[in-house]
């Protein structure tokens, strides 16, 4: 472990840095697929660096609440992330339940993020806040027990313990729980990113967003954390994805990182894909969606109890 | 010889599918309920021995429903001919909400009646009890087109509950297949003689998984309670004699179903277990038919009741065994006798009056004397009383359960029956007696007195004097012939 | 438990959920029949290659029916009554998927102290067939449109076809062809019904076909 600290704080520093990337590759992906050229690859960067020179106009209405938002919620996934491992080379900050505490962390940020909308008075925050917590009611549900099933499973208490452990599957037990598992976390992590088919991250109607609309008052620096944060976000789900789909674990640690990180590449060009080859489900489908990940996250609970 | 029953009728059903004319169609009805009789009273005379490992064969419990279903065809088929010889081409006005509709094509009802008679006859005469599930599918899926044979909702509301429920129900008994055959390990095949010889050897649990399985399966079909609710709808909406067949020939057949499944838990050892359950589940059928016999407005759902009160009865003379078991064989002649009878003369009224709701039928015994009486009689017999055979079965099942011991078990049995009888009279006779509110027509008239046609009133006097005769005088032969039935279907 | 066996359990399950959470009529249908050539399949994986010829005769015969003359079955059904997705059943979608978990969790709950021990996995396979008829009795109990019922029904005999797969029964080739046909006649002549209760009623919601009672 003390051999591979650097690796994985390599790994970490990685993610703050490349995580912008993704939404320029989910961008590239949906314009390959309707024809045009699209987005170059690093706009995401250009964005953050105008929005960090940009000032902000705050509303009379909104209180301190409404400035710190932003602030925590980047901190709070810069913290998550360093709970993420990468294959069998572990995360810098592992413990033991450390991804109960990836759940919650994930929760308080979405808390942040919700509370800094309600503070606005905008009904239309409001309207996307109810939402968000809806989803997420039933995203958290999901996530947690799929990442229960792999705990149980393995025997590992820790994300990286888990993640080490996880390939090749004990034939016991059977492959078939982690698949079931990544299925369900494929389907948590468009929800929780809001990506078609839950949310639409292109819209620009307020009636049919949902995170898009928590964060519509925002602007200058804190539009640039809340972008980051995203970004971030997306890389910590993209690298859980990737762990539990691609079944490579060499002993190396450099070339599990490797993996790792095409890997997430390439989770989001299968983002971009999924997005540009469904419609966005209607406002009522969405919860039987994330039923559905619930499901199957019970059902490899079940497989693997039997 | 003996897969007669089942060929002749079949071939004589595609034919009449293709004869365009209806009298031969007709007479090809009745050649087939000819062929079948003469086949069933050979049998009875002859009885071919049961050959081991073969698919088909007779032994007494089999003869016996064999033999009702043949006698019940028979007047059904005397009946049928004259009815659609009155009821083709007619466009009909319906009895309750007084629309018009039509009725299906005779070729596919009379070709549907035959196979109804080809499959029940399987499944009498089937070893194999793979086979005897196929057979009871089948009847299942060629009497869904008799029942709505009057092609109005109301009808195909029952045809579709009677389909579905079914289906879902013997589905279930396919599962206790595979579940019995699964608890011979592979070793033991699914014939009757195999199962019975090895029954010891075969594993308790699973035997008794696949018991409860068969009868929930068949008893749903049976209409055994709480899996009856389609019966009142199939057995009221469907024209009289598809009642008639359905309830005195069809309900045995799925009953015949599980007591093969009796017989083997019986030869296992497990004869109490199932035993305990029968009877369990006659008593609900009898208390569940009681309940909903006392309010009853529509006589023809009363009579479906009185089906499941009857089945019930079955169930728990065989669950009771013994005694009871071989009055339980006689129960099961003597009601379909009567029941058909019963049916029939429903038919008659249903014709006459115009309407199914018994507080609507007045004076029947003056208008219709024939069918009044018998109509009479036929609550008498059916409620259990002297003379007719009916009292005679009932009597024995309580003198078995008197004789095992179940003293509850008799007190909830003569509970239900007095209070079926009194919820049944009450209907019954306001509809015998009582004034005719409608103005007499002048004496003479041809209108003043409806004639009974003959081909009406023959089967269902047959089927009377059947029922009586049986609680006349029942020959020792008979009896043995019950006996070894009863014994056969897991009584000891 | 090979690998094999373990992902045809896994579609079962899948096919379940699907059945469970799908109001489009074409979608039910498909899926059932995806489950039943799944299922048909069961037969080969347990059994070690090379297959006696009266396992293959079945398992073709299976496929024919349940693959080709089935859905094209339903599918002339569907399109004689104009019906496509099954709107307000009784039991919504979300509900009946939760339900769905909680009868996959009492199925492994049910059949974990029976001593199955036709083959290694049966146990499993046994499950996910008791979940099957699990599914197929919701469907039928919670859907109000008679197609979606006869899926259902469908759904049924799929399981009940699995348990007998797990259990190894073994059973002559003439009943299992009688039970195919069995299946088969029952949906034409369940066909037939809705397309006489359609002409009657201008609709096939079984809820509304409630005259008949006491």
């Amino acid at each position: 472990m003390i051999m591979t600290l650097p690796f994985s704080i390599l790994h970490w520093s990685l993610a703050l840095i490349l995580a912008p990337l993704l939404p320029g590759i989910i961008n590239r992906t949906k314009a390959w697929f309707g024809g045009r050229r699209g987005q170059p690859l690093p706009q995401a960067y250009h964005d953050l660096h105008k929005l960090l020179r940009k000032g902000a106009v705050y509303s009379r209405t909104t209180t301190g609440i409404f400035r710190l938002g932003p602030v925590l919620g980047l901190a709070i996934v810069m913290v998550a992330l360093a709970l993420v491992p990468a294959g069998a080379l572990g995360a810098p900050l592992a413990f033991r339940g450390d991804f109960i505490f990836l759940a919650y962390a994930l929760g308080l940020m979405r808390f942040t993020t919700v509370l800094a909308a309600l503070d606005t008075g905008s009904a239309f925050a409001g309207m996307g806040a109810s939402r968000e917590v809806q989803f997420a009611l039933l995203a958290e549900a999901a996530l947690l027990s799929g990442l229960a099933v792999l705990a149980a499973g393995t025997g590992q208490f820790s994300l990286s313990g888990i993640s080490a452990r996880l390939w090749p599957p004990d034939l016991h037990q059977g492959g078939a729980s982690v698949l079931l598992v990544a299925a369900a976390v494929l389907i948590v992590m468009l929800a929780e990113n809001a990506r078609i088919p839950v949310d639409d991250p292109t819209t620009h109607l307020e009636l049919t967003m949902i995170h898009e609309v928590m964060v519509l008052d925002h602007g200058g620096v804190d539009l640039a954390f809340i972008q980051y944060g995203a970004a971030l976000k997306l890389w910590l789900f993209a690298a859980i994805f990737t762990g539990l789909a691609i079944p490579l674990r060499t002993g190396r640690p450099v070339l599990d990182l490797g993996v790792t990180v095409v890997g997430i590449f390439l989770t989001a060009v299968a983002i971009g894909v999924i997005e540009s080859t469904m419609a966005r489900l209607r406002l009522l489908r969405v919860p039987q969606l994330l039923v559905v990940a619930l499901a199957l996250s019970l059902a490899a609970f079940f497989w693997t109890v039997r | 010889m003996l897969l007669s029953v089942v060929v002749v009728p079949v071939v004589l059903g595609f034919l009449a599918l293709l004869v365009p004319a209806h009298g031969p169609r007709r007479g090809l009805l009745l050649a087939g309920s000819a062929a079948h009789a003469a086949a069933v009273g050979f049998a009875l005379v002859r009885t071919p021995p049961l050959r081991p490992g073969a698919w088909i064969g007779v032994d007494a419990t089999g003869l016996l429903f064999l033999a009702i279903t043949s006698v019940l065809f028979a007047a059904v088929a005397v009946y049928t001919s004259g009815y659609l010889g009155r009821e083709s081409g007619r466009v009909v006005r319906d009895a309750e909400e007084g629309f018009s509709f039509s009725n299906k094509p005779e070729a596919v009802f009379v070709a549907c009646l035959l196979f109804f008679l080809a499959a029940m006859s399987l499944v009498c005469i089937s070893r194999d009890l793979g086979l005897l599930w196929v057979a009871i599918e089948a009847t299942t899926l060629v009497s869904a087109p008799l029942i709505s044979f009057h092609r109005h909702h109301r009808s195909l509301e029952a045809t579709w509950k009677y389909l579905l429920i079914c289906s879902v129900g013997i589905a279930m008994a396919l599962l206790g297949n595979y579940f019995l055959a699964f608890a011979g390990h592979g070793r033991v095949h699914l014939k009757l003689e195999d199962l019975l010889t090895h029954a010891a050897a075969l594993d308790p649990i699973w035997l008794k998984a696949a018991f409860i399985m068969l009868l929930v399966g068949y008893g749903t079909k049976m209409g055994l309670a709480p899996m009856h609710n389609w019966l009142p709808d199939a057995h009221s909406e469907a024209p009289s004699m598809v009642s008639t067949l359905l309830s005195g020939a069809l309900l045995n057949c799925a009953f015949l179903g599980i007591l093969r499944g009796h017989a083997v838990l019986q030869a296992a050892g497990l004869g109490r277990f199932s035993g305990d359950l029968l009877i369990f589940f006659g008593l609900l059928s009898m208390a569940v038919a009681a309940v909903f016999l006392i309010r009853q407005t529509d006589y023809k759902r009363m009579l479906a009741y009185s089906s499941i009160e009857h089945m019930g009865i079955l169930s728990l003379g065989v669950g009771i065994g013994g005694l009871a078991g071989s009055g339980a064989m006689l129960h099961a002649l003597a009601h379909s006798l009567t029941k058909g009878m019963l049916f029939l003369c429903a038919g008659q009224l249903l014709h006459f009056y115009s309407t199914k709701t018994a507080a609507d039928v007045r004076g029947a015994l003056h208008r219709l004397p024939l069918t009044g009486l018998l109509w009479l009689a036929g609550l008498l017999a059916i409620t259990g009383s002297p003379p007719f055979g009916l009292f005679i079965s009932e009597l024995t099942i309580l003198q078995g359960t008197l004789a095992s011991g179940r003293w509850a078990v008799a007190v909830g049995y003569l509970a239900a029956l007095g209070i079926i009888f009194i919820a049944m009279a009450r209907i019954v006779l306001p509809m015998v007696f009582g004034r005719d509110d409608q103005v007499e027509p002048a004496a003479g008239t041809a209108a003043a007195r409806p004639r009974e046609a003959l081909w009406y009133a023959l089967p269902a006097l047959a089927l009377g004097s059947g029922s009586l005769l049986l609680g006349l005088y029942v020959p020792a032969s008979a009896w043995h012939f019950l006996n070894r039935a009863a014994q056969l279907a897991g009584g000891y | 438990m090979n690998a094999l066996l373990e992902i045809l359990i896994l579609i079962v399950a899948l096919t379940d959920f699907r059945l469970l959470a799908s109001s489009r009529l074409a979608t039910l249908i498909d899926t059932m029949v995806f489950q039943a050539l799944a299922l048909s399949v069961i037969p080969l994986s347990l059994t070690a290659a090379p297959w006696p010829w009266r396992l293959m005769t079945l398992v073709l015969m299976t496929l024919a029916v349940k693959g080709v003359v089935l859905p094209w079955l339903l599918h002339r059904a569907m399109r004689t009554v104009d019906v496509q997705r099954e709107i307000e059943p009784f039991l919504g979608f979300s509900s009946s998927v939760l339900l769905g978990i909680v009868l996959l969790g009492l199925s492994f709950l049910i059949v974990r102290p029976l001593p199955v021990t036709a083959s290694p996995g049966a146990g499993s396979l046994l499950a996910g067939a008791l979940f099957t008829i699990l599914t197929g009795l919701v469907i039928i109990i919670s859907r109000r449109k008679a197609l979606t019922q006869v899926v259902g029904y469908l759904s049924l005999e799929n399981g009940v076809y699995a348990c007998g797969a797990a259990l190894a029964v073994e059973e002559p080739l003439l009943v299992e062809m009688g039970v195919l046909l069995d299946v088969f006649v029952a949906v034409f002549v369940m066909g037939i019904t809705i397309h006489q209760i359609n002409r009657e009623f201008d609709h096939i919601d079984t809820d509304r076909l409630a005259e008949l009672k006491d």
